[in-house]
C-alpha cells in the first residue's frame, strides 16, 4: 500500500489546490512521516509497509549512505560508522553528552557542536540528521507523487535554541521547506484533542527514546493553549537500556567489552526492556566477540528497581510544569501518554499514581506526534478553510537572558511566555567615551552565567563617544513562532544598530550550512542550478497563488495605481516561471514580494478590524 | 479610526481603559485577534505577510499578558496616565512597610533554613491573602476619583510582595526531593 497516488503533481497554478504537506517526527530512536489524505492523518510507509524508520545512519567506505533498518542491522559490525540516536548530539558539545565513554564513536574535539569522524570524513549531527530527513522526504514524495510544499518538523518542547536551530539547519540541508518547528507534546495534543473532541486541561507526558517532555495544555474548541512546559532534553528510553546494560556488566563478570560488544549488549538490553513490558521476566543471552557468554534472566521487579531513579527523575519536571501553570495534579482532566518508553508498566504506574488517574493510552504512542504534526502541516499549508482551522498557542521552554556584571544572568524573556514574543531591555555605557558594547546571550533558569547555555556573543560598535551613562542601548529579543530567537541592539540617540540572528555557539555558521548544502549536492550528483531553479519556481508558484487569492478576496483595498503595479509584477513573474532563468525568477519574485508588501499590511489591518467589530464597536472610542 | 501596532492595549482588545476588566471578555478578544494575526494563519502567504503576522501576534501576546495580571495592568494604566510606578523603588516606601517586609523576609528565611515546607506553604497563603487586601486598595486608588500617586505607591508595595512570593516559590522548589 506504499505507493498510493492520490494527488496531481504540485506545480499547477490552480487556486485552492491541495498542497503536499507532511509532518515529520524526527525521533531519537525512530522517525516517521505522516500526511493528511482525504481529511485523515496517516503515517506513510516504506516499500515494505513499515512506518517507523530507525533513526540510524551508516556511512560506507564506497561513499554511499544507508539509513534505517539496513544501517541498524550493521551497527554491531560497523559501530564507528553507524550513528544511532544522533538527536542526542544536536546542538551539543562533547561535554554535554551523557555516556560518552560507552559510545563507540570517534569524537572530534572541536569547539561548538560535537562532530564524528567516519569513513566518509567528519560529520556533524546536523548532516547526519539531514540524511534521516532526506530519506523521509523521498519516501513522502514517492508516495504522494510530487515535490513537497512544506513540512512541519517536531522537536522536544524542552529543546533549547541551539537544538532547535540545529534541527532547522538539518531540514534545510535535506531540501525541506519548513512550515514550522512544532513541539512534540503539542503535536500529540492536536492529534489527541481532535480525535477525542476533548475539552479541559490536559497533561501530555512524552517519554521518547532520548528526551522527556511534560506539557500542560488547555484544550477548548478550536484552541490549543500551552500553559507550561518542562522536561529533560537528555532523558529517555535509551537511559533505561543503559541502566539494564550496566546491570548486565555488573552481573555477568565479563571483561570490559569492545565497541562491537557494547552495541550487541545494548541491543539485547533494549529487547529485554520490550519483553518486560509484556512479561514478568526476560532472558538476556549473548555470545560476545571475546568468546565470553552472557546468560542472564531479569525479572520485572528487578528492572523496576534499577530504573526507579529514572522514573522519579521525570516527576520533578511534572511538578514544576504544574506549578508554573498554577495548577495541582487534581486539576488535570486527563494525562496523554506519548513516546514508546511510556509502554513500560512502571512508567504508567508512576504517572497514574502521581495524577490519581489512569493515563490515556488509546492512541499509538509511537505515531501520535507524527500524526499531529501532519494535521498542523495541513493547516499551515492552507489546505483547510479558515473557519475550520484551530489556533495553537505555544510557549518557550527556557528563559532567555543577557550576561550582566559579575557573571550573573538578567532574564529578558521568562520561560513559558507565549510565542511569538519580544521584549526589550535598556543598557548604558559605564566608561566615558565608550564606543562599543559586548553582549552575551544565554538560555536557562539559573542565576550564574556558567550554569546557563551560552547561545551567542555579539558587539554593538560605533556608539558615538559620550560620558558614561549617557548612551541608551536597547537590546531587543524576538522569539518567533518556531521558538527561535533573534536579537538586535540599537543605540537610541544615534540610531546605530546591530542585528544578529542568534546562531548559537553550539550551532553551525551560515557558511558551514551553505558548504554542506553544496557538498551534499555533489555527493548526490544532482545539478545544483537545476535544484535551485526548482526551489525558486515552487516559491514563485506559492507567492503567485497567495497573491491571486489575496486579490480575489481583498482587491478592493487597493487603489488603481497599486493594483496596476501588482498586476504587472504578477505578469512578469508568471512569465519568468514559465521560461526564465534562475536569475530572472529570483528578480521578478523579489519584485512581486516588494509590490505586495503594503497590500499585506492593508489586509492585516482589515482582519484585525473585523475581529474587533465582532465585539463591542461602541467601546472602541473610549 | 486607524489601527496600528502602537495603539494602547485596552483599545487593541476593544476594552474601556479602566482597572476592573471583564477577564472573560479579554480572553475572548485575545483569541479572536490571535486567530486572525497568528503566524500559523499566514504560514503559506508571502514573506511580507509572515513578518507582519509575527509583529502583530507578538504585540497581541504582550498586550494580553500585560492586561491579564492585575499588577501589570495597574502599572500599565498608570503609565498611560504618565506615572512610572517602577521608578524610585527604594526611596518612596514608608518605614512601616519596609519594617513589615523585613519581618516577612525573616520568617521566610527561618522556614527555608529549617527545611519547613509546610511553614513556607502557610507563609505563601498568608502573603497572598495580604496581597489581595492591598489589591482592593489599589482598585480604589485607580478609580476615577482616585489618586495616581497613591496608586503608584500601592503598585510598588505589590511589587515587593510579588518578589517575596517568587522567593518562597524558589525556596519550595529547592526543598523538593
Amino acid at each position: 500500500m506504499a505507493l498510493l497516488q492520490i494527488s496531481e503533481p504540485g506545480m499547477s497554478t490552480q487556486p485552492h489546490q491541495h498542497r503536499l504537506a507532511v509532518g515529520i517526527d524526527l525521533g531519537t530512536t525512530n522517525s516517521l512521516v505522516a500526511t493528511v489524505r482525504n481529511s485523515i492523518a496517516v503515517c506513510l510507509n516504506d516499500e515494505s509497509g513499515t512506518a517507523m524508520l530507525p533513526s540510524v545512519v551508516r556511512y560506507l567506505a564506497d561513499g554511499s549512505v544507508e539509513v534505517g533498518a539496513r544501517a541498524q542491522a550493521a551497527q554491531t559490525r560497523d559501530p564507528r560508522n553507524t550513528i544511532v540516536s544522533v538527536k542526542r548530539f544536536m546542538g551539543r558539545g562533547v561535554a554535554d553528552v551523557a555516556h560518552v565513554e560507552s559510545m563507540p564513536y570517534d569524537f572530534v574535539d572541536a569547539p561548538g557542536m560535537v562532530r564524528l569522524r567516519t569513513v566518509q570524513g567528519t560529520k556533524s549531527p546536523v548532516e547526519i540528521s539531514a540524511e534521516i530527513l532526506g530519506s523521509l522526504r523521498k519516501r513522502a514524495e514517492a508516495s504522494l507523487g510530487g515535490p513537497l510544499a512544506g513540512a512541519v518538523i517536531t522537536v522536544p518542547a524542552y529543546f533549547d535554541d541551539a537544538q532547535r536551530q540545529a534541527t532547522k539547519d538539518a531540514a534545510e540541508l535535506a531540501g525541506l521547506t519548513i512550515l514550522r518547528l512544532l513541539n512534540e507534546p503539542t503535536a500529540a495534543a492536536i492529534a489527541y484533542g481532535l480525535e477525542n473532541a476533548s475539552e479541559g486541561v490536559y497533561a501530555v507526558y512524552d517519554l521518547g527514546g532520548g528526551t522527556f517532555d511534560i506539557s500542560i495544555l488547555r484544550l477548548s474548541r478550536g484552541v490549543f493553549e500551552v500553559l507550561s512546559t518542562n522536561g529533560d532534553a537528555s532523558l529517555g528510553g535509551d537511559d533505561f537500556d543503559q541502566r539494564l546494560y550496566c546491570w548486565v556488566i555488573d552481573r555477568s563478570h565479563i571483561a570490559p567489552p569492545c565497541d562491537e560488544d557494547v552495541r550487541r549488549l545494548l541491543m539485547k538490553a533494549r529487547e529485554a526492556k520490550e519483553v518486560l513490558s509484556r512479561y514478568d521476566e526476560a532472558p538476556i543471552v549473548a555470545r560476545l566477540s571475546s568468546g565470553e557468554q552472557v546468560d542472564l534472566t531479569i525479572s520485572r521487579a528487578e528492572f523496576d528497581e534499577i530504573t526507579r531513579p529514572l522514573v522519579s527523575k521525570t516527576l520533578a519536571p511534572v511538578r514544576k510544569a504544574l506549578r508554573d501553570a498554577g495548577l495541582r495534579a487534581e486539576d488535570i482532566k486527563g494525562v496523554v501518554m506519548v513516546g514508546g518508553a511510556t509502554r513500560m508498566p512502571q512508567v504508567q504506574r508512576a504517572v497514574g499514581e502521581y495524577f490519581g488517574q489512569e493515563p490515556l493510552t488509546n492512541l499509538d504512542p509511537d505515531k501520535v506526534v507524527a500524526l499531529g504534526a501532519a494535521m498542523q502541516a495541513n493547516v499551515l499549508a492552507g489546505n483547510r478553510s479558515v473557519e475550520h482551522d484551530w489556533l495553537l498557542l505555544d510557549v518557550i521552554p527556557l528563559s532567555l537572558g543577557l550576561e550582566t556584571m559579575g557573571g550573573l544572568v538578567e532574564k529578558v524573556i521568562a520561560r513559558n511566555s507565549t510565542i511569538p514574543v519580544a521584549r526589550g531591555q535598556e543598557f548604558t555605557t559605564f566608561k566615558d567615551g565608550q564606543t562599543a558594547m559586548a553582549f552575551h546571550v544565554l538560555q536557562g533558569e539559573r542565576e550564574l552565567v556558567s550554569d546557563c547555555r551560552s547561545l551567542a556573543r555579539f558587539e554593538l560598535r560605533g556608539i558615538p563617544p559620550m560620558v558614561a551613562g549617557a548612551a541608551r542601548i536597547r537590546v531587543t529579543f524576538q522569539v518567533d513562532a518556531d521558538g527561535l530567537l533573534s536579537v538586535s541592539a540599537r543605540e537610541l540617540s544615534s540610531g546605530v544598530e546591530a542585528n544578529v540572528i542568534v546562531k548559537p555557539s553550539y550551532g553551525l555558521s551560515d557558511q558551514e550550512v551553505a558548504e554542506m548544502l553544496k557538498s551534499g549536492f555533489e555527493h548526490a550528483s544532482e545539478d545544483m542550478q537545476r535544484r535551485a531553479l526548482r526551489e525558486q519556481q515552487v516559491e514563485a508558484e506559492r507567492l503567485l497563488e497567495a497573491t491571486a487569492q489575496a486579490l480575489a478576496t481583498d482587491g478592493d483595498l487597493l487603489d488603481e495605481a497599486a493594483r496596476a503595479a501588482i498586476d504587472a509584477a504578477v505578469a512578469a513573474l508568471s512569465q519568468a516561471v514559465g521560461a526564465g532563468t534562475l536569475a530572472e525568477v529570483k528578480k521578478t519574485l523579489d519584485a512581486l514580494s516588494r509590490a505586495t508588501g503594503n497590500f499585506a499590511a492593508l489586509r492585516m489591518d482589515k482582519g484585525i478590524r473585523s475581529a474587533l467589530t465582532g465585539q463591542k464597536i461602541d467601546q472602541l472610542e473610549v | 479610526m486607524s489601527i496600528d501596532l502602537q495603539q494602547d492595549f485596552f483599545a487593541l482588545f476593544g476594552l474601556p481603559r479602566v482597572y476592573p476588566i471583564d477577564l472573560a471578555k479579554l480572553e475572548q478578544a485575545y483569541l479572536d485577534l490571535q486567530s486572525r494575526v497568528h503566524p500559523d494563519r499566514h504560514a503559506h502567504r508571502s514573506d511580507a505577510e509572515k513578518r507582519l503576522a509575527m509583529q502583530w501576534a507578538t504585540r497581541v501576546n504582550e498586550a494580553y499578558r500585560t492586561l491579564r495580571a492585575p499588577l501589570s495592568r495597574a502599572q500599565y494604566l498608570l503609565e498611560l496616565r504618565g506615572v512610572d510606578a517602577a521608578l524610585e523603588t527604594n526611596t518612596a516606601m514608608s518605614p512601616a512597610f519596609l519594617m513589615e517586609q523585613m519581618e516577612w523576609r525573616e520568617a521566610v528565611e527561618e522556614a527555608r533554613d529549617a527545611g519547613d515546607c509546610a511553614g513556607l506553604d502557610h507563609l505563601l497563603l498568608r502573603l497572598r491573602k495580604h496581597a489581595s487586601e492591598i489589591h482592593d486598595e489599589l482598585a480604589e486608588h485607580l478609580s476615577a476619583s482616585g489618586d495616581a500617586e497613591a496608586a503608584a505607591e500601592t503598585v510598588r508595595r505589590l511589587m515587593f510582595i510579588r518578589k517575596l512570593e517568587s522567593e518562597i516559590d524558589d525556596a519550595l522548589e529547592a526543598l523538593e526531593p
